[in-house]
């Protein structure tokens, strides 16, 4: 059964006229609601998740070139920079406690402003209850969604569009959350979902599921025979209780029957052989704790067993667990986890005898053998609970397409897992009302994985997992924390006619610092935890206060600056001997490098010293041997044939790009190798984009044949990569950059600096030869890999079975 | 009536000659690896393996011998040469001690000699008066008298076969008892199987110095029930199904026998449940089991009624209707799920009336224990239906203690079977229910002292 009506109905009147008086705020819960159209809501037997499409206008920094004519009025200036309004589309989730929907009812008639949205689409159990409210207070035709045909389309949408949305729970390991990567393909899979019943549903494709079973011991019973047996009204309490107790004392064990272990022939004394086996026999009083316990483990066992049996029937490994029984509780998802492994290993280890050989064998294809043996793992997800509320709106907007288009959570207007835990603080559950919400921006670009990729279903973008690594979390959260001053006051900077932009780069300080410290509490909040997922959330926070691009300036400025070299540096190149010359091209790039206003270190030394040089930089790179060195190999390979096309992820304006890269990309050309060049979408940093990028191409290819020569032969070709981060996920690629590549048989692929080659994509394996090159300007970060402050990583790689494997 | 009496008289035959075939060393190596009844996981984790459980039962060496009628012949030669020289001193007992109930089987030699009569000590004789006179023993334990098998020929001897249960709680008395009637100076064997077999092992030794030979509780149930159902429950089969499960007005007990037995899926309902896939006498494994049985039954219901006793729950469970304290589909949709083919009546939220304050403050002691005893038996219904299916078995055998005086749960496993298998699944039942352990350990006795 899908999660139906089961407020304790009495309860949840009372808190109903209870809270009618708070008071919302409104830029922070129901925000965007001005133009928000497309409602959706999905109401369950305790909460309410509201859905609404909005359009964001925010404001965008363009950059376009002067045009011929007026280019002397312009003085020094190579491109125009303004700030442009941008409508964006957004998807927002709100889940609020049903004692709160009127207010909240309320407060959007209120605050909705321009909409010809006449409907509501409408889910869940409460739906029915709460209708002839909803349709008074908004005047909107309710119209109700199959509540298992929203829940499956919401879990396709957030499995499809949010990495890290699926996580393994472990109680006892290092990290709680282990999060999963984005499969390429996310069926077939099976969803457990529990309220008050079970149902598991075995998803094939988006349209195609079926409800193979389900079971009526769910979560409905263990409310009402817990509320029974212990007289605890609450769910929320029950599962308190739960955790308090000792089921040893209810439940009849093995070694009660037995009268002890046999732990040395794998059969353990504290099995369960009968649930509530004692409480037969004995005239004895138990305990609350101890009762509620033995039915929790009762229930999530049968469960876990149940789902095991349909796993193995219909050869399905990935089965995810939803249902306001799991919903963020750490201690269902533990006992179903529990469940799912015992029952896991115990069919896995069913087989008869006269198969032994066949699991010998399959011992040396280890993974195979578990793949075909179907190994059950339970999954869960970070926003399970707003499946519904997502299906009811995708329904209802079906004209609009959101299928189409890639999205992306904001995580600077996302609440984050486990924001109102029960087991996190109860008092504030109880007390007071606590929204919890869920924004995913449409993205302007479709994006998908870059075939290169050597396996895509194993790809981690991220070189280290800071919900894992303690220390390294504390390092990157005080380092992220320090530079927050440095970020504010280049916000402020970057807007100096706007007055009130030192009010909103406080805001953002606020904001951000309030993520950080999030982070450090709860680091599983959006995901696993990374300098990528850090980087971005800044992002998003400045975007959130309209600063899009607080470097721009500053990467103007360099640009111009760097250009007046062009020339200079290309001219002494040529005169270099071919080797030489090659060297003196790598050095070039990783001097590049070095400016860098996202690295700390670096950062300090170019606000006190602008005058510092490229020339400069080159002094500061470590001398050969590199910390990663496989220079001697590259230099070996471009002895060879040169590649036909190579994709180059650039990093850096001024300096980095103009003297760095495009001297390499020209050699590149002049063997006779096509280029792609990526650059990032949107802005992050001083990161180049693909509109700075084009400007300054142009500018170049006016001044350098061979570059010119490549633009117009379309052998040099700029595709934006579909990114706004200064880092680097291959699996969410642009995906007309992705067509490219492959149409143009790209067998090189180049990745500059440390957000793109160290942070990210450090042990990514690509099935294409690959270059990773990077200067650490982090000392901490060159401590850990053994280096110093600008230790060079030089990594290139050739996948097994050689350089020509993929030539073709 | 001849005609059955006939078929009794053949089959009486054949099993007094019955002996299994399976040497020491199988015994001892099942004997470990078998576990308890319906063990589960315990989300307490203390690590190890407890998966062991579930291996496949081969039985090597022997194992051509057992199957078919070449097996027939061999006990048959077999029997003529060594029953009577070595036929185990009466008293003959099998014994199984489960989580809540002990089985005992006892034999009841009633073609005894005059001579042997004089040669029959005092308490052997004390014992069998005892046993046989009486219907119930001190405060709790019982015969059921109506499960009496007459006339039944067992390693050469007519007797009576007498089925006895008594709690495990008991155990204590019982060894007493033992000790009291100076039961070790008969020099029998005591064949006992069940965890109990281990966990009372040392006190039988110490209190009452009787030596257990402890005994494979899957072993002894197959053993037991394929034994059983060859002999007949006294000119009748042991076996029953019910005609028209999905129908409660035409529904109807109907008796059959296991002409053709293999494979089977047995679902043992004791205190928790075990599930085996059984190919042969000697193959078979454990498949899964579940923590919801028997136990689970009767403790919630004292918990929620205040009822002792597995009867007095029955009693209550007979007059109550779950409909008032579980969810149904229609609870919800207000008729059927179409959208997936779940009828109205379908049980949606087992207890999920109970969520609700004013419902719970107003049901009945019946009514709850009708819903315990539901939920148990469709829980265990839908678990073998699964791994009947996981299997590709279509026989699905129910045996265990919590199926006695219970036709609501035979009832309703039978119709669970056929409802949702769309008639695919058979449920099948057995008289003696519970005591098929107790059965395989008795003749295990039979069989030890016939190679010296």
């Amino acid at each position: 059964m899908a999660e139906c009506s089961q407020a304790d109905s009495g309860d949840a009147s009372r808190h109903h006229t209870m809270d009618k008086s708070i008071i919302l705020p409104p830029d922070e819960i129901f925000r965007n609601l001005e133009n928000a159209k497309r409602f959706a809501i999905d109401i369950g037997g305790s909460l309410t998740k509201l859905a609404y499409y909005s359009t964001v206008q925010h404001k965008v920094a363009k950059v376009r070139s002067f045009d011929h004519s007026a280019k002397e009025a312009a003085g020094d200036k190579l491109y125009e920079i303004s700030v442009q309004e941008e409508v964006t589309a957004r998807l927002h989730f709100i889940k609020f406690e049903n004692a709160y929907i009127e207010t909240c009812l309320d407060f959007i008639k209120d605050h909705l402003v321009n909409t010809d949205t006449k409907v509501i689409k409408a889910t869940g159990g409460g739906a029915h209850k709460f209708k002839e409210l909803l349709e008074r207070k908004l005047r909107l035709k309710v119209d109700k969604e199959d509540e298992m045909t929203c829940l499956i389309k919401g879990c396709n949408f957030v499995l499809r569009n949010i990495p890290h949305e699926a996580f393994v729970y472990a109680k006892h390991a290092d990290s709680e959350f282990r999060f999963q990567t984005t499969q390429p393909d996310i069926f077939p899979y099976l969803l457990v979902n529990i309220g008050s019943g079970v149902s598991i549903v075995k998803v094939e494709s988006e349209d195609k599921f079926e409800r193979i079973g389900g079971s009526s011991i769910g979560g409905g019973t263990f409310w009402g025979l817990g509320a029974l047996l212990t007289k605890t009204k609450r769910f929320d309490e029950l599962l308190q209780l739960a955790s308090k107790g000792q089921h040893t004392s209810v439940d009849m064990l093995v070694k009660d029957i037995y009268g002890g272990s046999y732990g040395s022939l794998g059969l353990t004394g504290d099995l369960i052989a009968s649930s509530f086996g004692k409480s037969a026999t004995a005239d004895k009083e138990f305990s609350k704790e101890d009762m509620a316990k033995s039915l929790l483990h009762m229930i999530s066992n049968d469960i876990g067993q149940l789902a095991c049996l349909y796993a193995k029937l219909h050869q399905l490994s990935r089965v995810y667990f939803g249902g306001f029984f799991i919903r963020g509780h750490p201690v269902t998802m533990h006992t179903i986890t529990y469940s799912i492994n015992f029952f896991t290993k115990a069919m896995l280890t069913s087989s008869p005898k006269t198969d032994v050989h066949i699991a010998v064998v399959s011992h040396i294809y280890n993974e195979t053998f578990l793949c075909v043996q179907g190994e059950v793992q339970a999954l869960f997800l970070r926003h399970e609970g707003y499946l519904g509320a997502i299906g009811a709106f995708l329904k209802g907007a079906e004209e609009d397409n959101p299928n189409q288009y890639s999205w992306g959570e904001n995580y600077a207007g996302s609440s984050g897992l486990m924001s109102i835990s029960p087991e996190m603080n109860p008092m504030q559950r109880a007390r007071s009302g606590t929204f919890d919400m869920l924004e995913m921006d449409r993205l302007e670009r479709q994006l998908v994985n870059l075939h290169l990729l050597q396996d895509p279903s194993s790809y981690i973008p991220d070189t280290v997992d800071l919900t894992e690594d303690a220390p390294a979390r504390e390092y990157w959260l005080d380092c992220f924390e320090e530079a927050l001053d440095g970020v504010v006051k280049r916000a402020v900077a970057s807007q100096p006619d706007m007055a009130e932009s030192v009010e909103r780069a406080e805001k953002f300080r606020h904001k951000y610092r309030h993520k950080l410290q999030t982070l450090r509490h709860q680091p599983f909040a959006y995901g696993s935890l990374t300098v990528r997922s850090l980087l971005d959330t800044r992002e998003h926070c400045l975007n959130e206060f309209n600063f899009p691009d607080p470097y721009s300036k500053i990467k103007q400025k360099e640009n111009d600056s760097a250009l007046k070299y062009y020339q200079k540096a290309v001219r002494s190149l040529e005169e270099l001997s071919w080797e030489q010359r090659q060297f003196a091209l790598v050095r070039g790039v990783l001097a590049g490098n070095v400016f860098d206003w996202g690295a700390k270190a670096v950062s300090d030394v170019l606000d006190s010293d602008p005058e510092f040089g490229f020339e400069e930089a080159k002094r500061q790179l470590e001398e050969r041997p590199w910390l990663v060195d496989s220079y001697d190999q590259w230099l070996q390979r471009l002895k060879g044939r040169p590649h036909k096309c190579a994709l180059f992820f650039v990093d850096n304006s001024g300096v980095d790009i103009i003297l760095g890269v495009m001297p390499f990309v020209r050699e590149l050309l002049s063997r006779g190798t096509e280029v792609v060049l990526a650059s990032n979408s949107g802005p992050a940093l001083n990161d180049v984009t693909n509109g700075e990028l084009q400007i300054l191409t142009e500018r170049i290819a006016a001044m350098d044949p061979v570059i010119q020569a490549g633009l117009k032969d379309d052998r040099l070709t700029l595709i934006q990569s579909g990114s706004s981060s200064p880092c680097l996920d291959l699996s969410r690629l642009d995906k007309v950059l992705a067509m490219v590549v492959r149409e143009r048989h790209t067998d090189l692929v180049i990745i500059e600096g440390m957000g793109r080659a160290i942070h990210t994509n450090y042990y990514a394996t690509l099935s294409c030869e690959s270059l990773k090159m990077a200067v650490i300007k982090n000392s901490w970060l060159a401590d850990r890999l053994g280096g110093k402050l600008f230790s060079v990583v030089f990594k290139y790689e050739v996948p097994a079975g050689g350089a020509h494997a993929n030539a073709v | 009536m001849d005609k059955a009496k006939s078929t009794v008289d053949k089959k009486g035959t054949t099993s007094g000659l019955f002996r299994v075939n399976n040497g020491p060393s199988q015994r001892s190596y099942n004997g470990h690896i078998n576990g308890c009844v319906g063990a589960l996981a315990s989300a307490s984790s203390s690590g190890g393996n407890q998966y062991e459980t579930n291996t496949r039962h081969m039985h090597r060496g022997d194992n051509v011998e057992c199957n078919g009628s070449p097996a027939k012949k061999s006990r048959l030669r077999r029997r003529t040469e060594s029953t009577r020289r070595h036929r185990p001193p009466f008293p003959w007992f099998g014994m199984d001690i489960g989580g809540t109930l002990v089985k005992l089987v006892y034999f009841e030699p009633v073609d005894i000699t005059a001579e042997e009569e004089q040669e029959e000590v005092e308490n052997l004789k004390s014992i069998r008066r005892y046993l046989t006179s009486n219907v119930a023993y001190g405060k709790t334990g019982v015969r059921d008298v109506h499960l009496e098998l007459r006339n039944l020929t067992m390693c050469g001897r007519t007797g009576n076969l007498h089925f006895i249960r008594f709690p495990t709680q008991a155990m204590p008395l019982f060894i007493h008892m033992g000790r009291e009637k100076n039961f070790s100076s008969l020099h029998t064997t005591l064949c006992a199987t069940g965890g109990g077999a281990y966990k009372f092992e040392d006190d039988f030794r110490a209190l009452a110095n009787l030596e257990l030979l402890k005994l494979d509780e899957l072993d002894c149930l197959i053993r037991g029930l394929l034994f059983m159902d060859r002999v007949g429950f006294n000119g009748h089969p042991e076996c029953y199904y019910f005609h028209n499960p999905s129908d409660t007005q035409s529904c109807v007990k109907q008796q059959c026998t296991l002409d053709n037995p293999f494979p089977m899926l047995l679902v043992n309902i004791g205190s928790g449940v075990s599930i085996l896939a059984v190919y042969s006498e000697d193959d078979y494994k454990r498949v899964t089991g579940t923590s919801l049985g028997g136990g689970t039954f009767l403790g919630l219901c004292c918990l929620l009624t205040g009822c002792e006793t597995f009867e007095e729950a029955l009693e209550m469970a007979s007059k109550g209707d779950s409909t008032n304290v579980d969810k149904l589909v229609k609870d919800i949709y207000g008729g059927d799920y179409e959208r997936f083919g779940l009828q109205g009546s379908a049980v949606a939220s087992s207890f999920g009336h109970m969520m609700g304050k004013e419902k719970r403050d107003t049901i009945s002691k019946e009514d709850l224990a009708r819903a315990t005893l539901v939920t148990i038996t469709n829980n265990i219904g839908s678990i073998a239906r699964m791994c009947a299916v996981n299997e590709k078995i279509e026989r699905v055998v129910f045996v265990g203690n919590f199926l006695r005086i219970n036709t609501v749960s035979t009832k309703l496993l039978a119709y669970a079977m056929d409802f949702w298998s769309k008639g695919q699944l058979r449920a099948l039942f057995l008289e003696h229910e519970g005591y098929f352990g107790a059965v395989g350990a008795l003749m295990e006795l039979l069989k030890t002292t016939e190679d010296p």
